[in-house]
Formats: structure tokens, C-alpha cells, sequence
């Protein structure tokens, strides 16, 4: 069957709800009973992923629990000519998983094995469906950890990490998920299986590797991950500092950057954040400071205390009159409390919150700030704003009540306006939530339709007939030509010194 | 563009035309790194005139530069604030320009500890093909909006398209640099170096030759000291040339003839049995060879411990330089190729020979 699909399929007959029964009945054929399912109800659980803004029932979910099961699947449903959607633990904020109802929903969550931790080459080889924390947890006894830790790392997969190439908050010295992956095996939507990259340091040929990264699922189904583990640092060091305006944050930051130090994380959060995390975990914040800057340091004890003792002077010669130092566990955890709640803490002030994902050079934070203040008042719906200060991404929470009539609506053009704004400073629309079927629209601010052409080629080039999570990340130049959105050259707008925002 | 760009419309005029004639072109930098992958063919098209960095601003810690301009001028503008690119390139000649340096792909003496060029590309301008500029990427670290097609533009040889310009990410220079060299037999340096890789000591880069050790140690002043301490053995002036020696393959162990082989494999890979001379790199994981072995023989072993081989200097060029691909992945490999270079001008066969 495998080979015989390989490369002509029969031409297209019956309804996309015809074909997908068919494949419905190919499968019930060999998958075991529990790996499929079709009851109404149970495909209700898989109708969002962490962005419940959009949900779509799935046609049809199978949960594979081998590489080669998944590679049968997805040969039966190339045959079939039935869209497949991957999905991790679905805690994606862009909507990358969101099902199709004409279409297969495959979960990875049972392929959740950790197959084998190298301590001698820093690797640790783990099925898609592991958990981002669990690799940590398993590599700890041998004094190493994984060092990306998105906000939801207690959940979510290291499968959908690499679909998504997501972040977190050490970025800045430890890199994203694609610089922490060595290897990939994954299922061509043939169901042929290849292996990408390998434990030693490069590869030969394409970085194709790297392709795979963030490619949210459209290119090849990952079914085996093979990551860089670190030694866990000796010592870390957390400071604090509160700040009277975001400008003299803003230049605090780029001060710690300027003298040489790259510290593990370095983050900032503004005025309505600050209070929202402290009414709700009580962390000690500044209530009253317009800004916090928090900065992790880690290395060696020796390198640590010098580096903590420059980062404090510096903080104070920026204008903080208030610098806290902690080197304990408890200590830093509860530094950290209020920063790593800030978006429950939102929640519990509003209704609703809508969390955005725009990178900015960070030298124009100050003015971006402003902008986004200004576009607040205009729309009349509060933000509040927590900033991964060392690598520019920004995330405004803006908050708003689903259940008022238009104004999730509003909040989506709110934030629309930020990523244009985003763009036009010369930054990116996601920094590490991905695209999914959330920002399809604010990709033709970014990208010049000869380079939304690419990624189409691209995407044909790997998946020839269209059937891996189509309509995902990258919009149809129709879509944005109906949009008539205004695409962004030179991180420069038209008519950039008119104020249009 | 929005403003005139005589070089790079110089340029897409002669892409244009040689992809009228299907006209293959041979993209020239500085040259330095002629003598890497297969035979060069094809019309030369230079890239040297597209000079000048375009944008730099320290404190944001990523440089914007044109693909002509000479790696050596950019390493000297970014020492002068401190900074420099972590991965540490090979000149390989006075004239290595920028551009040349991410199309080789190739890393120095730091990668295993800092990343590799692709891990410091943040954005690429290129020209594909069809005459069209196309932007990826950008000019921040973190960015997953659409497919990251400028990170295999590293290492591609010029194959995918000509890049005019290029953003990477920087590094601060390390506040203090100390080298210390252990006389030790191939056993023991194997386990030192395995001890380094896993351990949480400032090492920066390491070289065994065969008899002698060496290891470099940075960051702050007290934690290269007591990486010192534990280290042992003696200490190199802090004047050395040795890592730039390594790194440009001066050292009197890059200069006996014969052809020179780099094995790519897992730090902790075994020894392996293949008759020549070794030099280890990368707490382990880059193995120059010295060996009159056959291809054959040395990819074999290679592969046999999770790696790939490279004939990297001095072999023959007409056939594979590089580590055969799998026939499936291959075939991914032209799709790619086609999608930018669907005439297949840009350096034909310089990567592969069916690339």
C-alpha cells in the first residue's frame, strides 16, 4: 500500500465528507479501537487548541502510538486526499491546530516515550508527544536540563515546540528551540520517514533541519526529536529593580547589554502589569513603579557574583532607587512569582485578555509603548504589558469582555494595529506563538507577495499535494489583495512621519 | 527598493540574463574559500560590490551588512565596541567577505559552546533566480513568522540564490581569555575532552594534535581562573595565535600534504580505526584526518558513529565532496533548489552534483 501510494494517486472522486468516511473505514481497519475517534462528543474536545477564539469540530481524530502507525496514516489519508492536522498538547496561541471538520486530526500525544538520555553527548532522543518539562525532569540526574522553557512548559509538547519554534524566557542567552534541536525524524505526507540533522554538529546539505522549525506542521510530521542538553548552571542570581518611567528601564536594559553581560533572562513589565501580579501573588512588587526590569544571571558562583554586582550598579546609575538581589531558590522563585503569573493575574482583572506576540528592536520600546498606550485609550480597552526585555518581544495583554457585543472584534483590530506597529519599527509579528490561523492577515504586513509566493513553493515542495494543515501561517496572496493590507518595506510605512496610528 | 541600487540592479541584470541562456554562474566573494566543495563552474559573478555595513547599533546586539563587504572590516568594527561574532569564522584568505562566510557555512574554534553560523543568522536579503529580492527573516532574535528560509542559506554554497545582505547576531568579547595546554595520550585527552563538554567550566574551544591538550577558557576573570585551577597543566602567553592558527588551518599540523578530511560526529564518538593523522576539535565532535584512505572508507566510518565525512582540502572535486544524502532527502534537496534557482544557474554542483 505503502509504495503503491507513493507517488500517483486516483484522480479525486466524492465529497470531502465522502472521502473522509472512506478513510474513516480504512483506518478502523487495523488502528486499535481507542486510537480513533469518531463520537461526536469526544471530537468536541479536540475542536481549539490554547486559542479557544477559533474552534472547528474535527471530522475525524486518530491518536497513533508509533512512528510507523503515523506513517500509515498519513499515507491513507494522502490516498484519500483528507487534509491531516497535527496536534501536540494543544496549548498553541495561535490557533496552528485548529481542526478541520472535512479533515484528520492526528494527535501525537501518545507517541510520549523519552527513548534515551546520552549524558555523554548532551542529548536526550524523545517521541513528539513528551512533555517540555519532563525532559528536564529526566535528564536532572544527570546534572543537565533543556533549556527553552515556554511559559506552558508544564504542559506543553516538545513535538508542537519545534512546530512552532517557540521561546521562552531564556532566549536571549540560550537561544529558541532551533538552536537546542539536533535532530529530527519525520513522516513525509508519502509516509516516507527521514531523518534530519543528527548528534553530531552539523549535517550534510540543506538545513532543512532548521526548516522544520516553526514550519507549524504544514511540512512533515515530526515523529522523533533528538535535543542539546546543558549542565545545569552552579549558581543563579536574580535581580530587581523598579523604575519611575519606561524610558529609564528601557535604558537600563540596553546598558546591561551594552557592558557585555548576557544574562539568562531579562524581562520587564509595565504599570498595570506590575499591579495585577502583585494583587494576585503578592510577590513584594513596587506597585507604584511605572516599570520593572527582572534579570537572571547563571554560571559559575565566581562569574555570577561579578556579573551581579555590575548589573546592580548599572540598574542604580539608570535611575532605580530600588535594586533587591536574590541568590537563594525561595528567594528567586518568589522575584520570579509575579512575573511567571503575570498573564492568570490579568485574567482575573478582565473578563478576557488577548495576548499578543510582536519582537521590536529593543531600542524602540520606549516609543512603542507609547503607541500602544495611545491606541488603548482610542479603542478604549486597557492593556497591560510584559516584555522579554533582552531579545524585544513584547507581549500587550489587552483586555477585554467577550460577552460585550464587537468587542472581541475590537481587541483583534487593536492588536492588529500593534503588529503593523510592530512591523513598521522594523520588528516581526510573532516572536514565538507562531502564525497559525491567527495572524494570516497580519503576514501580508510583513512579507511582499513574492516572498508569500516562496513559502508556497515551499510548502509544495515538501507536500506536493496540500493536505498537511492547509491554510495555516502562510495566507493566499488572494487573501491578502482582498485585505489591501499595506505591506511594510524596510520595516518602513509609507509616509512613515504621518501619524497614522 | 525604494531608492536606486546600482550594484545589486548590475547584478540582477545578470542573473536575468544568465537565467535567459540558463547560463551557469559561479558566485565569487573574496575567493578564499574556492578550494571548498566540488569544482566551481560558470561565469564568475562578483559580489564585491556590495559593500558597507548598514545598520549596527551595539546595545541591540545584531549587525546589518552587504554581502561584499570583507569579514575582516566588519570583525574590526565590532571589536572596537567589544563585540564579535561567537561563532568564531575561518577567513581562509585576506579577501573572505561576509557573504562568502555564510554561504560556506563554516564555523570555528567556539561552535560547540556558542552555536554555528546558522545559529546567528537572523535575517538574509537574496536574490533568487528570477531577479526577485527577497527579505527573510529580519533583524530581531526571536521571529517565527513564516518559514525561516534565511537559516539554509548558511551553508548552501550559494546554491539557493546570491545574498546581497545579511543580519547577525553578535556577542560580547569575553571580559578575560586564558589558554592552558596538557601533554596527554589520545585516551586521556578523549576523556578530558568528554570531561569539558559535559562539565560547567567556561571552555571555549579545545585542540588535541595528537600530544598536547589545549583548552580555552573565557568569561569573567574568576571563573577562568578557577577553570584554570582545575584544569591544570601549563599556561599559554595571552598573546597566543594558537585558536586563530587553528581556526585559519596555519597551524604546522593544517600544512603536511595529502588530502584533508573533516569527520563530523558526536562529541563522545569513539576513536576511529582509519589510518592517518587526527586533530580534534570540538570537545571531540570536529575530527580532521590526514589520510590516504579511500572515500569510501572514511564516510563508512564516519557514519558508522552517527556522523558524516567532508573532503574538505586537497582531494578530488570532480566527484562528492560532501557526505552522500539519502535518496528521499535528496530529492527534497532540488525541490528546494528549484524553488529558488528553478534554471539551476547559481553555483551548479558546487554543494552536489545533482544540485
Amino acid at each position: 500500500m505503502l509504495t503503491d501510494t507513493k507517488d500517483k494517486l486516483p484522480p479525486s472522486t466524492g465529497t470531502p465528507a465522502e472521502r473522509l468516511a472512506a478513510l474513516r473505514d480504512e483506518l478502523a481497519g487495523w488502528l486499535p479501537g481507542e486510537a480513533l475517534v469518531t463520537r461526536p462528543e469526544t471530537l468536541r474536545a479536540y475542536e481549539c487548541d490554547g486559542l479557544p477564539a477559533y474552534r472547528r469540530v474535527p471530522g475525524l481524530v486518530a491518536l497513533p502510538s508509533t512512528a510507523e502507525e503515523v506513517a500509515r496514516i498519513l499515507a491513507a489519508a494522502r490516498w484519500h486526499r483528507v487534509p491531516v492536522i497535527a496536534r501536540g498538547a494543544g496549548t498553541g496561541l495561535s490557533g496552528g491546530a485548529l481542526p478541520d471538520p472535512d479533515g484528520l486530526l492526528l494527535s501525537l500525544a501518545r507517541l510520549n516515550r523519552i527513548l534515551e538520555i546520552d549524558p555523554d553527548n548532551r542529548t536526550a532522543r524523545v517521541q513528539p508527544g513528551v512533555r517540555n518539562l519532563a525532559i528536564s525532569e529526566a535528564a536532572a540526574p544527570h546534572g543537565l536540563y533543556y533549556a527553552p522553557d515556554p511559559s506552558s512548559q508544564i504542559a506543553c509538547s516538545i513535538g508542537g515546540n519545534v512546530a512552532e519554534n517557540a521561546g521562552g524566557v531564556h532566549c536571549l542567552k540560550y537561544g529558541l528551540t532551533v538552536n537546542n534541536v539536533v535532530g529530527l525524524r519525520m513522516v513525509t505526507p508519502c509516509g516516507e520517514i527521514l531523518t534530519l540533522g543528527s548528534e553530531a554538529l552539523d549535517a550534510p546539505g540543506y538545513d532543512l533541519l532548521a526548516l522544520l522549525h516553526g514550519s507549524e506542521g504544514m511540512l512533515g510530521v515530526i515523529v522523533e526529536i533528538t535535543v542539546r542538553l546543558l549542565p545545569r548552571p552552579e549558581s543563579v542570581a536574580v535581580l530587581l529593580a523598579a523604575f519611575d518611567t519606561i524610558p529609564a528601564a528601557a535604558e537600563a536594559v540596553a546598558a546591561i547589554i551594552g557592558a557585555g553581560i548576557v544574562p539568562a533572562g531579562l524581562e520587564m513589565m509595565d504599570n498595570p502589569a506590575i499591579r495585577a501580579a502583585e494583587d494576585f501573588v503578592h510577590a513584594g512588587y513596587p506597585v507604584e513603579a511605572a516599570a520593572i526590569v527582572l534579570v537572571e544571571l547563571d554560571g559559575t558562583p565566581e562569574a555570577v557574583d561579578a556579573a551581579a554586582e555590575r548589573v546592580a550598579a548599572l540598574l542604580r546609575e539608570h535611575g532605580s532607587a530600588q535594586v533587591r538581589l536574590a541568590r537563594d531558590p525561595d528567594q528567586r522563585a518568589r522575584l520570579w512569582a509575579g512575573r511567571k503569573s503575570a498573564f492568570p493575574a490579568v485574567g482575573r482583572i478582565s473578563p478576557d485578555y488577548y495576548c499578543m506576540d510582536g519582537t521590536i528592536p529593543r531600542h524602540r520600546l520606549a516609543e512603542v509603548l507609547a503607541e500602544i498606550a495611545r491606541l488603548s485609550k482610542d479603542f478604549g480597552l486597557p492593556v497591560a504589558n510584559v516584555f522579554h526585555a533582552g531579545d524585544g518581544n513584547l507581549h500587550p495583554l489587552i483586555l477585554y469582555d467577550a460577552a460585550r457585543d464587537g468587542e472581541l472584534e475590537k481587541a483583534e483590530r487593536f492588536g492588529a494595529r500593534i503588529l503593523e506597529l510592530c512591523v513598521a519599527v522594523g520588528g516581526t509579528i510573532t516572536g514565538e506563538h507562531g502564525v497559525g490561523v491567527e495572524k494570516l492577515d497580519s503576514m501580508c504586513v510583513q512579507f511582499a507577495p513574492a516572498e508569500l509566493e516562496c513559502f508556497h513553493a515551499v510548502k509544495r515542495a515538501f507536500d506536493p499535494d496540500g493536505l498537511l494543515n492547509p491554510g495555516k501561517a502562510v495566507p493566499t496572496l488572494h487573501r491578502c489583495a482582498e485585505l489591501g493590507a499595506m505591506h511594510v518595506h524596510d520595516g518602513r510605512l509609507p509616509h512613515a512621519d504621518l501619524p497614522r496610528f | 527598493m525604494p531608492c536606486a541600487d546600482p550594484p545589486l540592479e548590475a547584478l540582477r541584470e545578470r542573473v536575468l540574463e544568465a537565467a535567459d541562456r540558463a547560463a551557469p554562474l559561479e558566485i565569487v566573494g573574496g575567493g578564499s574559500k574556492r578550494f571548498y566543495g566540488r569544482e566551481p563552474q560558470g561565469e564568475p559573478l562578483s559580489t564585491v560590490a556590495l559593500t558597507g555595513i548598514v545598520r549596527y547599533q551595539p546595545s541591540e546586539l545584531f549587525v546589518t551588512v552587504r554581502a561584499g563587504t570583507p569579514l575582516a572590516q566588519l570583525e574590526a568594527t565590532l571589536a572596537a565596541e567589544g563585540q564579535m561574532l561567537a561563532f568564531e569564522p575561518p577567513h581562509f584568505g585576506p579577501g573572505a567577505t561576509v557573504g562568502g562566510m555564510v554561504a560556506a557555512g563554516l564555523a570555528g574554534p567556539r561552535r560547540p559552546w556558542t552555536g554555528a553560523v546558522r545559529d546567528h543568522l537572523l535575517g538574509v536579503r537574496v536574490l533568487d533566480g528570477s531577479g526577485r529580492l527577497l527579505h527573510f527573516g529580519g533583524e530581531v532574535m526571536k521571529n517565527v513568522a513564516g518559514y525561516d528560509l534565511f537559516r539554509p542559506m548558511a551553508g548552501a554554497l550559494g546554491t539557493l540564490g546570491v545574498l546581497v545582505e545579511v543580519t547577525l547576531k553578535l556577542s560580547p568579547v569575553p571580559a578575560c581569555t586564558r589558554t592552558r595546554a596538557l601533554p596527554l595520550n589520545p585516551d586521556e585527552a578523549r576523556s578530558a575532552m568528554g570531561r569539558l563538554w559535559g562539565g560547567a567550566e567556561p571552555v571555549t574551544a579545545t585542540w588535541y594534535d595528537g600530544e598536547t591538550l589545549y583548552v580555552r577558557l573565557a568569561g569573567e576573570e574568576p571563573a577562568v581562573a578557577r577553570g584554570e585551577r582545575r584544569l591544570g597543566g601549563e599556561a599559554l602567553p595571552e598573546t597566543t595565535t594558537l585558536w586563530r592558527d587553528l581556526r585559519e588551518h596555519r597551524l604546522p599540523w593544517f600544512r603536511e600534504p595529502g588530502p584533508l578530511w573533516r569527520l563530523s560526529v558526536p562529541p563522545a564518538a569513539p576513536a576511529i580505526r582509519l589510518p592517518g593523522d587526527w586533530g580534534v576539535e570540538w570537545a571531540g565532535a570536529q575530527r580532521w584526518l590526514r589520510s590516504p584512505a579511500e572515500a569510501g572508507a572514511v564516510r563508512h566510518a564516519a557514519a558508522a558513529v552517527g556522523g558524516h565525512a567532508t573532503l574538505f582540502r586537497g582531494g578530488a572535486r570532480k566527484g562528492e565532496v560532501f557526505h552522500p544524502l539519502d535518496p528521499a532527502l535528496l530529492t527534497l534537496h532540488q525541490r528546494l533548489k528549484a524553488v529558488f534557482d528553478p534554471k539551476g544557474i547559481f553555483n551548479p554542483g558546487r554543494l552536489y552534483t545533482q544540485l
